[in-house]
């Protein structure tokens, strides 16, 4: 018998989880190959360990620096509905972010480490949320985009092969449609609003379609990562392949809402069945992701003063924790 | 302790790979050791599980069902975090 302490568990955090040997090897693969998930105290390839801290902690990050965009429109929503939405809305980013957190811990990695990582910049976030929100309408734009995105980025996930990983994301899915419903719904009333309105929800969308398109990664033949996590079957579609699903359900959804996307070549390939769009900026891409973006410093300069001015709360609670373990010996 | 003056443990079951463990009920033994063999013969002899847990009873801290409506209600009066609070036009698709 052995205690989730010694090992790593779903609960905690925990060291000496087994690496994995010749012999866990071939379990391993074994288990992949089944298309059985991997839960935390299997042993593990180290690649395959690493490969899924790295993700699972952009993901993470993501979430919380997620939060700075639209936490910008709190408190000048234009109502006190849509103010409502919203707060519930950016509370459920950060509990995503909670998840997800949990689920890398149980791969022996604490969250001091991930939140040290991101602060110095050696783990990533989307870059997303590098570009800013100017208008009302951005927060709609992003429910719609960004979101819409993220969940076609999201599902394929509840089923990647690490357990912990893919139960979070069913939980994440669940809540995030609402996200995308909401923006939808305020962008419609923009759209169906007065002139300026419509001109605004235009102009979101102009500005939030490519970044969006950018947000399922490079093109298959320039991923450096997509090879490996397919195999391992945390990737189940390519990058192109989520595009294309995203693009096809925008151009019908962008119709409804009476308003364009920004992009000329955006065509219905009948022959296909999808629609075929223009060439992206990778360049443009690569400049966010380098830190070249609207909003890079901005979103850091924010996350690591929440951290440093958060640190009186967390040495409260550890004074409290020792002093409750001190009254209990 | 109890009046056999065995400890009470709660066991939660893996029923497979890619599920989270669920509590399935509580059995007395004298140590976490015993506990995971009793939990196997008591709650999986039809293979209900690929995975046990046994936690101490004591360690569970648990919500005051009397405070019910205080700790649960602010949650289910927020209907805007559900997906069908939003009234969309008909004919779109695939939200």
């Amino acid at each position: 018998m052995t205690t989730l302490a010694e090992t790593g568990s779903e609960i905690g955090g925990g060291t000496g989880i087994g690496t994995a040997d010749s012999g866990t090897r071939s379990r391993f693969e074994e288990l992949i190959a089944a298309d059985e998930r991997v839960e935390p105290r299997d042993a593990m390839p180290e690649a395959y360990r690493a490969t899924l801290i790295r993700q699972i902690a952009q993901h993470a990050h993501s979430e919380i620096i997620g939060m700075q965009p639209e936490g910008n429109w709190l408190t000048r929503a234009p109502s006190l509905r849509r103010k409502a939405i919203l707060l519930a809305k950016v509370q459920d980013e950060a509990g995503h972010g909670l998840y997800l957190y949990a689920a890398a811990e149980t791969l022996g990695v604490s969250r001091t480490e991930m939140m040290d990582a991101l602060h110095t910049g050696r783990q990533r976030y989307s870059s997303i949320f590098n570009y800013p929100t100017l208008t009302w309408a951005d927060v709609g734009a992003i429910g719609w985009l960004v979101d819409g995105a993220a969940i076609v980025n999201q599902i394929p996930l509840t089923r990647c092969s690490y357990g912990p990983y893919a139960r979070a994301m069913v939980r994440v899915c669940q809540e995030e449609s609402f996200h995308q419903r909401q923006g939808y719904e305020s962008l419609y009333a923009l759209a169906h609003g007065t002139e300026s309105q419509r001109a605004m929800a235009q102009d979101a969308i102009d500005r939030w379609w490519w970044p969006s398109l950018m947000m399922f990664g490079p093109p298959d033949t320039a991923s450096t990562h997509s090879s490996k996590s397919s195999a391992w079957k945390i990737k189940r579609h390519s990058n192109d392949e989520l595009r294309q699903r995203f693009v096809d359900l925008c151009v019908p959804q962008a119709e409804v809402l009476g308003l364009s996307l920004p992009d000329p070549d955006l065509r219905l390939n009948e022959a296909t069945g999808h629609y075929e769009y223009g060439e992206i900026d990778w360049s443009e891409f690569k400049a966010v992701l380098d830190g070249d973006g609207p909003c890079n410093r901005q979103r850091m300069e924010r996350r690591v003063a929440a951290h440093s001015e958060g640190q009186w709360v967390r040495d409260a609670a550890a004074a409290y924790q020792a002093k409750r373990a001190g009254a209990q010996r | 302790m109890t009046e056999s003056g065995l400890d009470l443990w709660e066991v939660f079951v893996r029923a497979r790979r890619g599920l989270s463990h669920q509590h399935v009920g509580s059995l007395h033994a004298p140590d976490a050791e015993v506990a995971l063999r009793r939990a196997r013969d008591l709650y999986t002899r039809r293979g209900e599980g690929v995975s046990i847990w046994v936690v101490p009873s004591g360690a569970v801290s648990a919500s005051d069902p009397g405070e019910k409506e205080p700790y649960f209600t602010p949650a289910r009066d927020k209907d805007y975090r559900y997906p069908t609070y939003y009234e969309l036009p008909r004919e779109v698709r695939g939200l």
